[in-house]
Formats: C-alpha cells, structure tokens, sequence
C-alpha cells in the first residue's frame, strides 16, 4: 500500500484513535465511557501489531529491519523507518505499557476525559516515532513533539502544583534538545545526509567528534536524566497523573538512553571514550547521591522519582563502560526499569486514587486492610532493589559487571548504590504497609478491585519472568550489540594507530 | 536611436500596472458611489488581490529587468509577492467584520490596502535605489494612514501619528544612506553597485551601507529600530495590526534580501556583522521583552520582533541556503501570524473586544477548537516540531551551521527556548486555568483564514517538501 509498511502502522494507529475520540460528541458519562474505551481499543490494537512487528523481526541481523523510506523534507532529510535489536524491545515496551496507562486512568480522570486519551495517544505515536525513526531530523521531530502532549498532560490532569512542573519539564528539555538540534545539522552538512545508517559508517573528524557528543549529551542527559540536570524528573512526577509518570518513567526516560545507544556511541566512539569518564563521575553521582536523597523524601512518587535517576545511573554506567556485559546490562535495565517503574507508579496511583495524598505519613498498617496490594507493592519494592528473582537483578548485576571489567572504582561505589536502594526501599514498604493502622482515614480503605488486578498482573508475571529467563531479552540486542562494539574497537584502533605512526 | 523613447516591456510589470489600475477604478467608484454598508468594495480589492495573485504566478521564472533597469523580476520576486499578495488578501479578509461593528467601515480603507500592496511588490522588484524608494514610500504614507484609520480613537490616531514621525525618520536614514551609496559608487542601480563595491571599499560607502540597513531595519522592525512596533501594534485597529504583522514584513524581508543579495555581495563581511548583531539583539529583545507583556496584540509586536531575528539569521549568511530559510521562514511565519490574529479578533463580547492574555483563561472549554488553533499557533511559533514553525527554525539554524555561523545559532536556540515560554503561557492559560465566559461567534471570514493556518500550521510537517524546493528555487534565483 503504496509502500508503508507495519512501523507507520504503528505510528497512524494511535492517532486513528484520537481522531475518533475527537469525533465524540458531548461530555456525557456514555461519551466518557466511549472515549475510554475507544482508547484501551486503540492501545491494545497498536500492542498487537507491534507484535505483528515482532514476529516478522529477526534477531540473528544487526542490520536495520521493516525499512521504509519516503520522500520528506529534501532528497536528503527523508521519512525513513526502522528497526534493529536496540529499538524493538522499547517499542514493544511502549505499546505493552500504554493498555495499561489508559486502564489506570479509567477511574481517576474525572474531567475532560477526550482531551486526555487524545494528548496519550498522541504520545504514544510520538514514542514510538523516537525508537523507529532511522532519519536524525525525523529522530528530532519525534523527541521533541512528545514534549505537547506530555506538557499538556501534566498541565491539565496534575496536581496542586502542576503548572510549575508542566514549565519546568517543557522548558528543561527544550533546552537540552536544541544544542542536540544544532548537532544534527553540523553532521548534516559534513556527511551531506541525516540517514542514521548512513552515519554509522561515516567517520566524523576527532574535534568535531568533541563538540557533537557534548551537544548530544545535553540533550540526553537531560532527558535521562542524570545528575546534575535531573531536577526536573521529581517535580514532573509528583505532578504528574498516574498514567503520565507511568509513561514518564518507563518510556520517555528511555528515550536519553536509546539516544546514547543509536548516536553517541557508534557515532562518536572517540568523543565517547574520552568522556567515559566524566560519565561514570556523574553515573556513580547519581547512584549516590540521588539514592540518599531518596532516603529522606516524605513523598512516594518523589521518592520513587529519585529512584529512577538512581536506576538511569546504573544505565549511563553501562553504556560507557562499553563492553559486552555493560551494554546489554544497560539495554536490560532500560526494560526491567521500565516494567518496574512504571508499575511501582501504578501502585501508588491505587492508594493515591483512595486517599488523595502521597504523603507517606499518612499511610501506615496497609497490609491489615489491603492484603493483596500488600503483596504487589512488596514484589515491585523487591524488584526496584534489584532482588534476585527478578528482573531488576538481571540489569544491575550486567552493568556492575560492565563496569567492573572498565573501572573496578566504579563499580565499588556503584554498588553501595544498591545497599542505598535497599534502604530507602524497603523502609519506603515498611512505613507504608507494615505497623498499626491507626490513621482514621485509613480504616474504610478497600483492596484492589478487579481492575487493578489485571493491571498489575502482566506487569508483575513479566516481572519475575524475566528475573528468571532474560534470555529472550538478551537475545534480541545480542547481535547489535556485538556489531556496535566491533565498529567501536575498529574506530578506536585506527586512531590509535594513526597516533602511532605519526610519532 | 535614443535609448531614452524605447517603450519599456510592460509584461514583467503587469501585476502592478493592473492593481494601480484598479485602485484608481476604485476611487473613481467609491467616491461616486458614497458611503453605503456592505462589502462591495472589499470584494473588488479581494478580486483585485485574485487577479494580481494570478498574474504574479504567471510571470516567468527566469531574470527580466524592465523600466530602464530599475525593475527587475526573477524566481524570488515571484515567490515573495505571492506570499505579500497572500498576506494583504488576508488583511483584507481578517477586516471586514471588525470595520462594519466598529463603525469605521470606509471606502477607503480597502483601497489603501491595495495602494501600500502596490509599495510593497515595487519594493520586492526595485532594482535601483530610487526605485526602492518610491516604493517604500508608497507603502509607507498607505500605512500610516490605515494605522490611524478608527480616527476618533486615540490610541489608533497616536499608533499613526508615531508611526508616521518614526516611519519619516527612517525614510531620511534610507535616502541619506542611499546618496552616500550613490556617491561613493557612481551608480543607483544594484547590478552597476555590486560590481563596483568588490573588497576594500571607502569609509563612505559603508557609512552609507550603515545608513541603508537601519532603514531597513526599521521598515521591518529589528533592533534597535523596533521601538515604534509595539505602540503601533497595539493602538492600530487589531486587522489592521495583522495586516502590518504579515504584509509589510515580507516585503521588507525581500527587500533587505534584494538590497544586500543583489547590491552588496562583493562586500558581505561588511554587512554581515551588521545583520548577524540586529539579528542577535532582535531575537534577544524579542524573547525576553515579550515576557512581561499583558496586552496580546503588544506581546505579538515583541514576537514579531524576535522572529525578524530569525528569518535576518538567515539572510546573515548571505548564502543561497540561507535565502532559502528565509523564504520558508516568512511563508511559515505569515500563516502563524495570520492565524494567530484570527483568533485575537474572535475575542468579542457584544462590542466589546477584549485584548488581554488574561482574556483567554480557559478557552479551551468553552472554545475547544479556537483553544486548539491558537495553542498549535502558539506552539508552532515556539519551534516545537511537528508544526510549521520547527521546519521554519530548522532552514535558517541550518544555513547559519552551514555558513558556519556557530555561536548565532547557538545564540538563536538558546532565545528560542526563552521565546518559548511566553508562548506556553498563552497555551497555559487557555488550558490549564479556569474558563470564563463565552465568547461571540466568530465572523465567517475570520474563521476561514483560521482554518487555512490552522491547516497549513499544523500539517506542513506532512508534506514540507513542495514549500521547501519552491524556496530552493526562488532562493537560487538570486546568485
């Protein structure tokens, strides 16, 4: 059909959606219902293709997959799609997450209820746009349109100060996104095309390399994001709807660290060996610092926020450890973080619905009550600390053991990362669920409804699944990752030896 | 035979020549005709507008200089004529519901609209300094007077009468300018200057050159030659305010690309600095003045300012890619503009029109759609993609990375970050506060030219290539 393939489906599909609940008229409860449905229709159709989409990808290539190019903004700069090992699985992570997105907020969005299946379809395409656009200007295009819905999102659905964080996440990105805009066309205008495979076989000069890869990394770094620019991640998802911190955490956060896998590395191996370092100092920083600070946080959503800047921590280390174990322990943890973050989110969005607070003060003893939620929030506490079992564990063991074989400093202060996130974890658990349950406010509170049984259960079956078997994920990046750090050695080799022979 | 008696070709001058010629038919109408309600004649000058559109289009493609010389066609003049005769076609549309409930409906307001778009395309085509003159003052002297056309209100008789004092200091810059040009250069006639102003040129001719382009500057209200932008852009009657957005800018964006493209290449290094430093300091001024402003028309004269800078970004790097960003700029920008003011003048209780960012709390539930349009406008204007104005953004930031202009364009994202949170404030505070009452419906007209932006803001990103390879070839008719 003149030439889109199944990733444009997947990019038209969601916005089908959205025009349809656009055509709803009203504002009655039949025409919320509509839209509601409509949307988890929508959510779960694009799941089933990307897994259409799956099945037709073949993990044993490096190569690009499910290729499609049309003509875009010049011969040059065009609409280019595809998949490799690195995009695949943060697509299906997209689309599996979003079903539960919209079942999260069936409840708890009360007012203007199209406007906001729109804004998280919308961002659906966007995310999905970001991990299978194979052209850097479209790469760009889709980074940065996911900021509208996402500002409205917080904006529109937030809480108390939600206005503030909508700006501050707006205006924090934008700034990093648009060094990394000025990038792309510095290397539009060396290589004459902003094609991505292209690129990876193009050979930008050592000083160029420099300022590319800081300009890259501004944008993200950001968005990872790792510390010192990570404050606008706690604010955002404290303000945040549940669905949206869901989304925040488990996919737009990734986008930093694709961005780092598809550009930094492979296109600026040398750039990237020299900043190894400053990378580890900020990673090991963010693990450290940002754990302990998650310690003394009175707010679940905060305090979980934090926690992932911990966790995108163990991801940056990964990545520039670039070896085997780091990379794959970096991609795994992107996924694992993913499912974890997102239904630990989840989780204080059940409590959040019933009590209107995420003081952690207020909670106490939830176990005598909610017995079930008692367990889910125990299994996803356990796994945010990287218990073996999980899938968590898969990750953190990989990137510690990346890093370890690059800088064994890193990995010992990276470790005591951990301890922390045990810590500030478990004490997160035992203050909310264990004790007394002496709040008055609390003695009515009802457990999970059905609902919220299904919402959870995939999450934490996948969970625990790939504690045990992370073969399958493993496998799909496997062969990318191979190629990726065999170009990597062959460009760090030749420069050295042209060092060597110029002495 | 005397050069002087050849009958010049009248072909490449057709547009005007028919245009002129319908403004006087309408003069001759009007005034034998007398006062009467309706739109008669802002339905001839539409038809006019048509019919010069059409005959532009028809024009040929490739270089003709007529008229001794001192007029000249070529891909550019065709394609930012089109956009000048757009952006006067919706001036004209955008004004006739607001004239007729203000009470100021007059005959001539449509016929001065055709008399300043006359100035304007004269401008885009002059080849010689007297020629850019004229046509300067054409559109000059129609502006001031529809600026203070609601005439028995003060804010609007001020914005003309400013606009008039400033506008005249500024004409005398042009003119002293041009005669130091003259003089150093022997020639009025750009072809004849660029030949003859080649690498070291006397202190004169810069001066002049100086002189020049802060006439310039003022015509299209850049740094430091903006200050009369916001108080016109807010005393003038709020139609009139789009029309001076959108017309004027691009014919005073193609004049300065015509005067220092074509008269000026052999001495770039000269003005670049200067166009590089007004393009800095109006982005700059543009972003950060812009923030504290209340009143919407006020807060789009600063952002009328700022996207100067960008498009000047542009023409800063003196390169064919860079003419080219320019053209995609202000095509870009005139839809945002045109839209942006569409929805200003659907803010009207009864006869009341209301002009404060405050005014459009929660518009997004009582006026979804209008919520929408101005909300992409907004931020489309802000370069956030997939909109229009990322790919306007995209075409100049390219040429300056190109002409290896780093630390302009560095410069120009970093204001447009700042740019971008006076947009978001507009789209907050339609979205996220509270609603207040509703407004009237929206004239038909009005609506129209919002759909039409709307569209083209929030679709280009679709198909953007037609826009940007009939810019290419526009642009490439100048080197």
């Amino acid at each position: 059909m003149l030439g889109f393939g199944i990733l444009s489906g997947l990019l038209v599909l969601p916005l089908v959606g959205a025009a349809f609940i656009l055509t709803l008229r009203g504002d009655s409860e039949a025409t919320r219902s509509n839209a509601r449905w409509a949307a988890l229709a929508t959510t779960i159709a694009t799941f089933l293709l990307s897994l259409v989409a799956w099945s037709r990808f073949d993990t044993a290539t490096a190569s690009f997959q499910l290729v499609e190019s049309h003509v875009w903004l010049t011969e040059t700069i065009r609409f280019k799609l595809g998949v490799d090992g690195f995009s695949m699985p943060l697509i299906l992570l997209t689309t599996f997450l979003m079903p539960f997105c919209i079942l999260a907020s069936w409840e708890s969005i009360g007012h203007r209820v199209k406007e906001y299946f729109v804004a998280f379809l919308v961002l659906e395409t966007t995310m999905i746009g970001v991990f299978c656009a194979l052209d850097l200007v479209l790469f760009y295009l889709f980074f940065e349109a996911g900021l509208i819905p996402m500002f409205l999102i917080i904006g529109i659905w937030g809480g108390k100060r939600r206005i503030y964080a909508s700006f501050k996440f707006f205006l924090y990105t934008l700034l990093g996104s648009v060094l990394m805009l000025l990038a792309i066309m510095a290397m539009y205008w060396q290589a004459g095309t902003t094609d991505i495979p292209t690129l990876l076989a193009f050979k930008f000069a050592s000083n160029l390399q420099t300022w590319l890869w800081l300009a890259f990394f501004a944008s993200f770094a950001v968005k990872m994001p790792m510390w010192p620019v990570h404050t606008w991640l706690p604010d955002a998802h404290v303000e945040a709807p549940t669905a949206g911190s869901v989304i925040l955490a488990g996919v737009l956060l990734k986008m930093g660290g694709y961005g780092f896998i598809r550009v930094s590395l492979p296109m600026f191996p040398e750039a990237s060996e020299y900043f190894a370092p400053l990378v580890f100092a900020l990673s090991v920083i963010a693990i450290v610092y940002t754990s302990l600070v998650a310690l003394m946080q009175e707010d679940i959503k905060k305090l979980i926020a934090y926690s992932s800047v911990a966790h995108m921590g163990f991801v940056t280390m990964g990545l520039f450890s670039m070896n085997e174990q780091g990379i794959q322990g970096a991609m795994f943890t992107m996924i694992s973080h993913g499912l974890i973050s997102g239904a630990l989110f989840l989780s204080v969005g059940v409590i959040y619905d019933r009590m209107h607070t995420r003081e952690i003060k207020a909670y106490g003893g939830l176990v005598n009550r909610m017995p079930m939620y008692a367990v889910v929030f125990l299994i996803l506490t356990m796994a945010n600390v990287a218990l073996p079992g999980t899938s968590g564990f898969i990750g953190e063991f990989l990137t510690l053991m990346g890093a370890f074989r690059s800088n064994t400093w890193v990995a010992f202060f990276a470790t005591s990362g951990v301890i922390l996130s045990a810590a500030y974890a478990l004490w997160l658990y035992r203050r909310v669920v264990y004790g007394e349950l002496d709040k008055p406010a609390l003695q009515t509170i009802t457990d999970l409804n059905r609902r919220e049984i299904i919402t959870f259960a995939p999450l934490i079956l996948l969970i625990i699944y790939y504690g045990v078997q992370p073969g399958p994920i493993l496998d799909a990046f496997a062969v990318p990752t191979e190629s990726l750090l065999n170009n990597v050695q062959a460009a760090l080799a030749t420069v050295k030896t042209a060092a060597a022979a110029a002495h | 035979m005397n050069p002087a008696f050849t009958i010049p070709a009248f072909g490449p001058v057709l547009p005007e020549i028919l245009m002129a010629a319908g403004a006087l038919v309408m003069v001759l109408f009007g005034a034998i005709r007398g006062e009467r309600p309706g739109y008669a004649m802002n339905i001839i000058a539409l038809a006019l507008l048509a019919v010069a559109f059409v005959a532009v289009l028809m024009l040929p493609s490739e270089r003709v200089e007529t008229m001794g010389g001192s007029f000249v066609i070529d891909g550019f003049a065709k394609f930012m004529k089109a956009l000048t005769l757009l952006a006067s076609a919706g001036g004209v549309i955008l004004s006739l519901d607001y004239m007729r409930r203000e009470g100021i409906s007059r005959f001539e307001y449509p016929i001065l609209i055709i008399l300043s778009t006359i100035g304007m395309m004269m401008v885009i085509s002059a080849n010689d300094l007297i020629a850019l003159y004229i046509g300067l003052e054409l559109l000059s002297l129609s502006s001031y007077v529809i600026a203070a056309f609601d005439r028995d209100n003060v804010r609007s008789t001020e914005a003309g009468l400013k606009y008039f004092v400033l506008g005249s200091l500024s004409s005398g810059m042009l003119l002293y300018g041009s005669s130091l040009v003259y003089g150093f250069s022997g020639s009025i006639s750009f072809p004849a200057i660029a030949t003859i102003l080649q690498g070291n040129v006397s202190i004169g001719a810069i001066v002049g050159l100086v002189f020049v382009a802060a006439g310039i500057a003022f015509k299209i209200s850049a740094v430091p030659f903006h200050m009369w932008t916001p108080d016109v852009y807010e005393g003038s009657p709020t139609p009139v305010t789009a029309f001076f957005a959108a017309a004027p800018k691009m014919a005073g964006m193609a004049m300065a690309t015509r005067v220092f493209i074509d008269a000026f290449p052999g001495i770039l290094i000269q003005w670049q600095q200067i166009i590089v430093f007004i393009s800095i300091a109006s982005m700059v001024l543009g972003s950060f003045a812009a923030i504290g402003q209340r009143n919407i028309k006020r807060l789009m004269a600063y952002s009328s300012i700022g996207n100067v800078g960008y498009a000047l970004i542009g023409l800063a790097t003196g390169t064919a890619e860079g003419i080219q960003g320019v053209i995609v700029y202000m095509a870009i920008y005139l839809a945002m503009t045109l839209g942006t003011f569409a929805v200003i003048l659907g803010m009207r209780r009864g006869n009341v029109m209301y002009e404060t960012v405050d005014d459009l709390s929660g518009m997004a539930r009582t006026h979804p759609v209008l919520a929408f349009c101005l909300g992409m406008m907004m931020f489309s204007l802000a370069g956030i993609p997939p909109l229009a104005g990322f790919f306007a953004k995209f075409a100049v930031f390219n040429a300056a990375i190109e002409a290896n202009l780093v630390a302009l364009a560095i410069i120009g994202v970093v204001t447009s970050v700042v740019g971008a949170y006076y947009y978001l404030r507009i789209v907050k505070v339609m979205y996220f506060d509270e609603p207040a009452e509703r407004y009237d419906a929206m004239p038909a007209g009005v609506k129209l030219v919002l759909a039409l932006c709307s569209i083209f803001v929030v679709l280009f990103g679709i198909v953007p290539a037609p826009l940007v390879a009939a810019a290419r070839t526009a642009a490439s008719s100048l080197f």
